[in-house]
């Protein structure tokens, strides 16, 4: 076999396209494989896995979104924290957060367990939907409607924070979802005495 | 005819004197055209001004961010954060890139620059560019970030900067072309084009393929920024981020090419296999442009189909090109090195290398630190599911600046040591400092990343002036842990930008205060002159014999670079640790479809 040592710098001469060694092959296909365990995850979490970003998704118009979610709002409100209502909708319904600069409004009160399709979209700038201290992200964007279902696994009182920059007073943008125990089971003896708060 | 052409031969030059033109280089022997060098100068030069102003912005940055000393006002925080994207991920990098295909497409070639004036158009069309967005951001009119999401607005200008500027970048890749083409015509060399060369033109294809998006957007976007047409956010990030990960993937084409050359005039590393490498940067140019959905995985504008073919660059092969080049680098150092005779056991090559040598202490750092920080942390983050816990917190600029700082910016100050002799014809100033410099910077970029990466797993958001949350309606109290990894952010990015700060100075001072390098005398020690140009490493005269023991049947499975086969299953066996844990930890989180 004619052998052309040579550097990256020099011209390989006549042709090139020469076998590799079993050892450089060798690494191709372990590379190879493990690219295609990493492709394989992401199908695979769509099947079996219960975190992904699919969602419903459509465009909407901005100020329509935020009069739906103003309605919701006077739908479901049960309180108000500093000027802003506590909205708390039933299990398995509609859940409409609008971001704007800077602020989220309303604030959410969820039931741990329960599903909620959660409606995010922006009034105005791009805004970062960040829960703290789930850490769950994801982009809002104006125009775009991106219903996510979601399903509380702990109770608490959780933070959202805006993690895209959105303007100078960014930093300031942060909301607010509470997640409580769902209200005890009615099958309970002890509950005879008492009727619906 | 064959073989090397003589200076005379090559038509007349158009603005230098016929006859001194070309120059011969006194350590390798290569024919110099005077045009191009100057180019090459005067690009490296405008780079390494933008570096500065970049490295500045990043310290005011990270003492920002530290939340005790939390030194800028807000505006001024989100303006200068602006500033150090512009200035280091555009300005440095491309107008070093620009230095790198000026180079490659002539020096490394034997051949010429065939249009001067145009070139010279060119880098005046990129500095004008430049310096229109610089003005803009400090004068506060463009407060937009390095990204500009429409329907952030900034000042109409500062979108037409950055199209003149690009406008002179696609100019330059087509001189590059133009020479590559003039030199096969003139027969300056014999044979296929070197990889390193190969590689530069990966990067160059790159480069065409990412400038038609910038102008897909930034054009549209100037004209919405004069009220002449409507951009939608949402496309506006697709076709965007189709310009801003491209132009990352540039950096990575022209940092192999130039881990390949620092390889050969380090330690004389050997090309393993022309077709493996030279294939690997192919599946580059045919994949990489995916990676725009690396940014949009948890965007409402696009479905789960899109972002798992597109995020994972139709099924991974543009990462699969990575861990080819991964091995291949390494793997042919090591052979360089056992071929000149350190053959003994299976890391002898390794810790016989010219460890003071700044080009190979660079290059080494470099593979590294990309490797394993910036590789294994970016697949991970940019797999659709695992992005809904990293999304804009501070895992993201983690892994970014493990590659296009530690990795991209380390190999292009690597490769500076080499061109301040070689291009500049001076010696490296600051010698004692030039060797430890690697170390400074990288040492620094790697407390740096880690820390960043561990904040971001907290939640903490990127490009936040506040965490402390002072002035928001509800209070965020984050874990302790995190005021910690901040100041640790802090204490990695000066001692990283203190390495800059270093570079910058024995940059300048080589450049325009430097000793000319005068007469050269093969393997003598010379102060300021990188070991790889006085001691050119030269494989020993039984080479070839070496050569087929290697490869032959004795040396066995592991073949002729055992030592790198070792290294890259340690680092495989750390991706799918990495990998692994981050889908664990996505379990937890709230159930989301």
């Amino acid at each position: 076999m004619h052998i052309d040592i040579h550097t990256g710098l020099d011209s390989p001469k006549g042709n090139w396209w020469k076998p590799a060694h079993r050892a450089e092959k060798t690494w191709v296909v372990i590379a190879f494989a493990w690219c295609m365990v990493l492709f394989a995850m992401m199908p695979l979490w769509h099947w079996k896995g219960g975190q992904n970003p699919s969602g419903i998704r459509r465009r909407v118009e901005p100020g329509e979104f935020y009069k739906r979610t103003l309605e919701f709002s006077a739908q479901y409100k049960v309180g108000e924290d500093r000027g802003m209502p506590i909205v708390a909708p039933p299990p398995g319904s509609d859940v409409y957060l609008t971001a704007m600069a800077f602020q989220w409004t309303p604030i959410l009160k969820l039931q741990k367990g329960k599903e909620y399709i959660l409606h995010l979209s922006s009034l105005d700038v791009n805004h970062g939907f960040s829960l703290y201290p789930i850490n769950i992200n994801f982009q809002v964007v104006p125009g775009y409607d991106y219903g996510l279902r979601v399903t509380p696994n702990a109770s608490g009182d959780f933070r959202i924070i805006c993690n895209e920059f959105c303007g100078i007073g960014h930093h300031t943008m942060v909301g607010r979802v509470i997640v409580e125990d769902p209200p005890a089971a009615p099958a309970a003896p002890v509950a005879t005495t008492g009727g619906i708060q | 005819m064959t073989g090397p052409v003589p200076a005379s031969a090559i038509g007349p030059a158009t603005d230098v004197a016929a006859g001194t033109r070309f120059n011969v280089c006194a350590f390798t022997g290569r024919r110099l055209d005077e045009v191009a060098l100057r180019l090459v100068r005067w690009n490296a030069v405008t780079s390494i001004v933008a570096l500065l102003i970049g490295a500045i912005a990043a310290v005011l940055i990270v003492l920002t961010r530290w939340q005790a000393v939390h030194l800028l006002p807000a505006i001024w925080f989100y303006r200068i954060l602006g500033v150090h994207g512009m200035s280091m991920l555009i300005f440095f990098i491309i107008f070093f890139e620009m230095a790198v295909l000026h180079f490659a497409s002539t020096a490394l070639l034997n051949a010429r620059n065939v249009a001067p004036k145009i070139s010279w158009i060119a880098y005046g069309l990129m500095l004008l560019g430049a310096l229109m967005v610089e003005y803009l951001m400090w004068a506060g009119k463009a407060d937009v970030l390095f990204t500009s999401y429409v329907p952030l607005r900034a000042h109409p200008l500062y979108y037409l900067g950055i199209i003149l500027f690009a406008v002179g970048a696609l100019i330059v890749t087509g001189v590059f072309f133009a020479n590559l083409r003039m030199a096969k015509r003139e027969r300056t060399y014999e044979g296929s084009m070197p990889l390193v060369v190969y590689g530069a033109m990966t990067a160059a294809i790159i480069a065409v393929i990412t400038l038609v998006h910038g102008a897909m957007i930034y054009i549209p976007t100037f004209l919405w920024s004069l009220g002449l047409m409507e951009v939608d956010p949402q496309v506006y990030r697709m076709i965007w981020w189709a310009l801003g990960h491209s132009s990352q993937q540039i950096n990575v084409a022209a940092m192999v090419a130039i881990w390949y050359m620092l390889g050969a005039l380090t330690v004389g590393a050997v090309v393993l296999n022309e077709k493996i490498s030279r294939s690997a940067f192919v599946l580059y140019i045919l994949f990489i442009s995916m990676a725009s959905a690396h940014h949009l995985l948890v965007d409402p504008g696009m479905g789960s189909a899109w972002k798992v073919v597109n995020t994972s660059y139709f099924m991974y092969m543009a990462v699969l090109a990575s861990l080819l080049h991964g091995f291949t680098v390494p793997a042919g150092m090591e052979l360089g090195m056992r071929l000149r005779g350190y053959t003994n056991g299976m890391f002898d090559w390794l810790r016989r290398a010219p460890w003071g040598d700044p080009g190979f202490s660079s290059l080494v750092l470099s593979v590294v630190v990309f490797g394993f920080i910036g590789g294994i942390t970016g697949v991970t983050i940019g797999t659709e599911q695992i992005n809904i816990i990293v999304h804009n917190t501070l895992r993201s600029p983690g892994h970014f600046h493990a590659t296009v700082v530690s990795g991209t910016a380390m190999a292009f100050m690597g490769a500076t040591y080499y061109l301040i002799p070689l291009v500049f014809r001076k010696k490296v100033a600051l010698w004692g400092l030039a060797k430890l410099q690697p170390y400074i910077f990288a040492g620094g970029m790697v407390i740096f990343t880690i820390s960043m990466t561990f904040a971001g797993t907290f939640g903490v958001p990127r490009r936040h002036w506040d965490i402390s949350f002072s002035q928001a309606p509800f209070d965020v109290a984050f874990n302790p842990a995190v005021d910690i990894f901040l100041a640790l952010v802090a204490l990695g990015g000066i001692t990283a930008a203190t390495g800059a700060f270093i570079f910058i100075a024995i940059a300048v001072k080589s450049v325009f205060f430097g000793e000319p390098i005068g007469q050269v005398t093969p393997n003598t020690h010379m102060r300021g002159v990188p070991q790889g140009l006085t001691h050119p490493p030269k494989h020993s005269a039984d080479v070839a014999e070496r050569w087929e023991k290697m490869h032959g049947p004795e040396s066995g499975f592991m073949g002729p670079a055992p030592g790198t086969l070792v290294l890259v299953f340690v680092f495989l066996a750390a991706f799918i640790l990495y990998f692994f844990v981050n889908w664990k930890v996505l379990s937890f989180v709230w159930r989301i479809g």
